[in-house]
């Protein structure tokens, strides 16, 4: 493999891609916090939508379709943070904490 | 030596950028996965994503690079940088048992995973397409998203303005009367 020209092969993007997934499961057993459990999220949608881009770029016939699904990743993405924060600021409210191991009574 | 040629050495530069880009983009992720203190969990994660826009941009999408930033860098960070200052988390009784447990499953379900798959990666072959019927540029993603993907463009812009209203009612239900 020519070193020179690893910015045009599939493969290194594809392997970001992995690593970028892998990183997230790891910080998503690791960390103790919601916010923690939220951006470790976060990565594991980023390598989602770089695999998109990358085999849309190299092997679509179209190479919008990728664009327009990270853009769509994008936005739910953004939508999603929304929600799961103020709910994270609402469960703040009522325990005090945000670690996951202190949510844990149930009431009703 | 014989003397480089300007292309060989515009290659090699531009190998060089890719490179930094690929190990921000990995370091990035590294320091938000392992780093203790939430606030540098996010700003590993701003590295992160800046380092993916600049592969974003290697892969001749420089509109989703410039939305990278803006998005994610310029807002998803900034709220969840909020969220933090609004419900600080204390940093006393860490269970050191029950974190080294999890980061040891953690560890090894994502290095058994990551293992397999870039295995998977490396022995798969695949083929490029045989005409690419256009040139994947902005003008190009301006006209598929209002046409092809028109509805699921609406259908997004609806989420997001439910979203904002469910974000407002689910953080301010809790909210109690100042006595």
């Amino acid at each position: 493999m020519n070193w020179l020209l690893m910015n045009e092969s599939l493969q290194v993007y594809l392997v970001i891609g992995v690593l970028l997934l892998c990183i997230g499961l790891f910080g998503f057993f690791r960390q103790r916090t919601l916010v923690g459990m939220l951006i470790n999220g976060e990565l594991i949608l980023a390598g989602a939508s770089l695999n998109f881009m990358a085999f849309s770029h190299f092997l679509a016939p179209d190479p919008v379709t990728g664009q327009a699904f990270t853009l769509f990743i994008m936005g739910i993405a953004a939508a999603e943070a929304a929600i799961v924060l103020s709910i994270m600021i609402g469960v703040y409210r009522n325990y005090r904490s945000i670690e996951t191991e202190d949510l844990k009574d149930l009431e009703g | 030596m014989s003397a480089v040629s300007p292309q060989d050495a515009a290659q090699a530069a531009a190998a060089l950028i890719f490179a930094g880009f690929a190990g921000l983009t990995v370091f990035g992720a590294i320091v938000a996965a392992v780093a203790r203190r939430l606030v540098r969990c996010v700003c590993g994660l701003a590295l992160s994503f800046m380092g993916l826009a600049g592969l974003y941009y290697f892969l001749h999408s420089p509109f989703l690079a410039l939305m990278q930033v803006l998005i994610y860098v310029g807002a998803i960070c900034v709220v969840i940088m909020f969220a933090l200052m609004l419900a600080e988390p204390h940093e006393e009784q860490i269970s050191r048992r029950r974190e080294l447990l999890g980061g040891a499953a953690g560890l090894l379900l994502a290095g058994a995973f990551a293992v397999a798959l870039i295995l998977l990666v490396g022995r798969a072959s695949w083929m490029p397409p045989a005409v690419q019927t256009n040139g994947g540029t902005v003008q190009d993603l301006g006209r598929a998203l209002l046409n092809r993907y028109g509805f699921a463009f609406e259908l997004i812009s609806a989420l997001l303005l439910l979203a904002i209203i469910g974000a407002l009612v689910v953080a301010r239900s809790g909210r109690r009367p100042k006595p």
